[in-house]
């Protein structure tokens, strides 16, 4: 695709192959369930080369599981786990319509990555740490959080569990080991480091999983990470999502590779590229990256390969930067129809039963939504109090921000 | 003369700077092909070409970086921050390597480098897409630190900038790119018919060091900078006391004879600014009148800054300098 960016330039600049107005077409994958074998979880960093190279798939283009990776989950655990995938899109939707609506400031979907944080949250165990990025918000459904208390925290309303003081998506909830979200992209993937190797420290059989950007790779962050993980053997699995899209910067301009996977190798970290549209795939590789981790034999790394088919947030317009038919085009397809088809493949599910999950999670989000307005909301109030703005800056409130305080509050009660 | 809010003046600027000089370059995240998050580099990569336009990886600290390399082999880059708050992965290459490297080489090495970045609450934007981090740069010798207010003055002022041999932190109040801020949320004016968005469509600069005097008065001086300035505006008209508005423009090195010459009149002076109070460039300036205007002075400097905490998301207006707590201060400079 030399033709559309390269300019007459005496320096290289990144081409981008697909702009408004084209068509895009990717090169369709010939990577098959069968390809790749499952290394036992002690291997060596360099015995995942070829892992690391292709690509980790169950499911067939058909739909149909096999493989060595394919580990025969139960139906009763695909259900589940389409259960959340659908929960996470029908949730995203409302919350879009009432950011359109001004009763959030804005939101961020995961349309077309919903198989990430929800396969790969459902091979953990509940006592390991997850530290997302702000796109792996499904984790939550799956560890069973309140969508009421979900709601509360992104219309900003009094029973916003983040007092009102960050934007919409940037949960935290610590009952549900789910580590609070922070807007500069990809300090959390170094940072889980010293939360895996804290929980090591202690004794504790925990892991910690945690997920960046192919776009925040560049960040110094990535490779602290990787870096770290490798030498010190952390508990963590380290996740890179590469979907495509960083805002308007396609992924040529986040690596002159073709690969991210690879990059674990030579930081000795096993190393697993696998179809992030895939659910059975992301929870096998998942699951074996448990185990090693548990098994005190260090971390391992994963691009999870896939494709961002919404916006970047509320505030963007994909529309003036890619085509739009781009998301249909791409090889791994949508995770929630992929899924729902191999279970109906196996006779274990139909379009009947997939409508009325449909209409069952439609009117859960409904209702949460209309119990979680009864707090208030961005547009209309009522907010956290304002004294939230001066208390947990320190442990205890210093005398200045006391004395900010009194002043604030004779403003906002006047 | 053209009415130009402060994304087309900026994106002015720079297209006219791209014009004239060869050994521009303008990078950063998402400003080639999308034109930036919030347009100001609209156009300019189809204009001026890819190799002089373009996107950058997610990585400030290289951005930086990439940039010192380049100013210091005789380009002249400007590179975009998308939010202040995200800076600080480069702060090490600003602070330690673009700032000192005139003075670490002996002057042999120089670093023209021009860094812009939106900054400032107002837009619900919570902790890390509000913050007004001028002072952590003020406080770095070597740096020019300048806080643009309108479309008039952030063209001019970022022409010079650009044109500086000196580093430069350009920071753009992104409130009042598409219209000025009044302290109102519910009032959302546009710059047009505003006589500060009648803009040349030509080269003009505004020189670094040089305060703009946005409203005569003899009774107090109220300095501001960024989106402050139109805030302090409202609170004059609001106070009904005659003062002297000093939008600062440029904070390092900052127009002292103006200020000073305001406070020999008045007597009396009010400082605003949006970002925390402690330590805030505010303090320096309190600190600096004093020495110089001690004697004319018939009152306290007040200051009518942000909260010493973190930029909050819902209660934003409990947060900013509001017309009314700027208004207050300058009653209080009145003895009433």
């Amino acid at each position: 695709m030399a033709g559309k960016d390269a300019a007459d330039s005496p320096i290289h600049i990144p081409s981008t192959p697909f702009r408004p107005g084209d068509i895009s077409t990717f090169e369709q994958w010939t990577a098959k369930p069968t390809d790749l074998s499952m290394p036992a979880i002690d291997c060596s960093a360099e015995e995942t080369a070829e892992h690391a190279a292709g690509l980790i798939r169950v499911l067939s283009d058909d739909n149909i599981a096999s493989g060595d990776w394919n580990r025969n989950l139960s139906a009763e655990n695909l259900r589940l786990g389409l259960e959340h995938m659908v929960r996470l899109r029908i949730f995203d939707d409302r919350m879009m319509k009432m950011q359109r609506t001004g009763k959030l400031s804005f939101y961020m979907r995961s349309l077309g990555e919903e198989a990430v944080a929800i396969a790969q949250t459902m091979a953990l165990e509940n006592q390991d740490w997850i530290f997302p990025s702000y796109r792996q918000p499904g984790a939550q459904f799956v560890r069973g959080r309140d969508m009421v208390s979900m709601i509360c925290h992104c219309i900003g309303n009094e029973e916003d569990n983040v007092k009102g003081r960050q934007m919409p998506v940037h949960y935290t909830w610590k009952d549900g080991r789910f580590i609070s979200i922070s807007s500069p992209v990809g300090t959390q993937f170094s940072q889980s480091v010293g939360v895996g190797l804290a929980s090591q420290y202690k004794g504790l059989d925990e892991v910690t999983i945690s997920w960046i950007g192919e776009g925040s790779s560049s960040q110094g962050d990535y490779h602290y990470a990787l870096n770290f993980a490798g030498v010190f053997k952390a508990p963590v699995i380290l996740n890179t999502v590469n979907n495509q899209w960083a805002i308007s910067s396609h992924v040529n301009v986040a690596t002159a590779g073709k690969n991210f996977a690879i990059r674990g190798i030579p930081y000795d970290l096993p190393s697993f590229r696998v179809d992030g549209n895939d659910f059975l795939a992301l929870y096998s590789v998942t699951k074996w990256a448990r185990e090693r981790a548990a098994a005190g034999l260090g971390a391992t790394h994963i691009e999870v390969l896939t494709y961002r088919a919404g916006a970047h947030s509320s505030s963007d317009d994909p529309s003036r930067y890619r085509p739009q038919n781009e998301a249909q085009c791409w090889p791994g397809g949508d995770p929630i129809e992929r899924l729902k088809s191999h279970l109906i493949e196996i006779g274990e599910w139909s379009n009947e039963q997939q409508n009325s999950l449909e209409e069952k999670i439609d009117s859960e989000v409904m209702s949460a939504y209309k119990e979680a307005i009864k707090f208030g909301d961005l547009a209309n109030g009522p907010y956290p109090s304002s004294d939230h703005i001066f208390t947990e800056v320190y442990e205890t409130v210093p005398w200045h921000l006391e004395e900010q305080r009194k002043e604030m509050k004779r403003w906002r009660d006047a | 003369m053209v009415n130009m809010n402060m994304v087309l003046s900026i994106n002015s600027a720079l297209d006219i700077m791209l014009e004239r000089d060869n050994d521009m370059i303008v990078f950063g995240q998402d400003i080639g092909y999308f034109g930036g998050v919030f347009r100001t580099c609209d156009g300019l990569q189809e204009k001026h070409g890819k190799h002089r336009v373009f996107d950058a990886p997610l990585a400030e600290g290289g951005i930086a970086a990439m940039a010192f390399g380049m100013g210091i082999n005789g380009l002249r880059p400007v590179f975009e921050i998308q939010f202040a708050d995200y800076i600080f992965p480069a702060y090490d290459q600003i602070v330690n390597e673009i700032a000192k490297i005139r003075h670490r080489s002996g002057g042999e090495f120089t670093c023209p480098v021009t860094i812009r970045t939106p900054a400032g609450g107002g837009i619900k934007g919570g902790h890390h897409h509000s913050q007004s981090p001028e002072a952590q740069f003020t406080h770095t010798p070597g740096l020019k630190v300048v806080y643009c207010s309108t479309p008039y003055n952030a063209k001019g002022l970022l022409i010079s900038a650009i044109e500086s041999n000196d580093p430069v932190v350009f920071f753009e109040p992104k409130r009042c790119y598409r219209g000025p801020f009044y302290g109102d949320p519910h009032n959302v004016p546009t710059w047009k018919d505003h006589p500060e968005a009648e803009v040349p469509e030509s080269y003009y600069k505004i020189p670094l060091e040089q305060a703009r005097i946005a409203m005569r008065g003899d009774a107090c001086t109220v300095i501001a900078w960024g989106a402050m300035v139109h805030v302090a505006e409202q609170a004059i008209r609001d106070s009904g006391v005659n003062c002297e508005l000093i939008d600062l423009q440029t904070l390092v090195p900052w127009d002292r004879e103006t200020v000073t010459e305001s406070i020999k009149k008045t007597g009396r002076c009010v400082i605003v600014h949006e970002a925390p109070k402690t330590s805030g460039f505010g303090a320096e300036m309190v600190a600096s009148i004093q020495e110089r205007c001690f004697y004319h002075l018939e009152c306290p400097i007040e200051r009518v800054t942000g909260w010493d905490t973190p930029f909050p998301h819902t209660m934003e207006w409990d947060y900013m300098p509001s017309p009314a707590r700027i208004a207050e201060a300058i009653h209080k400079t009145q003895g009433s």
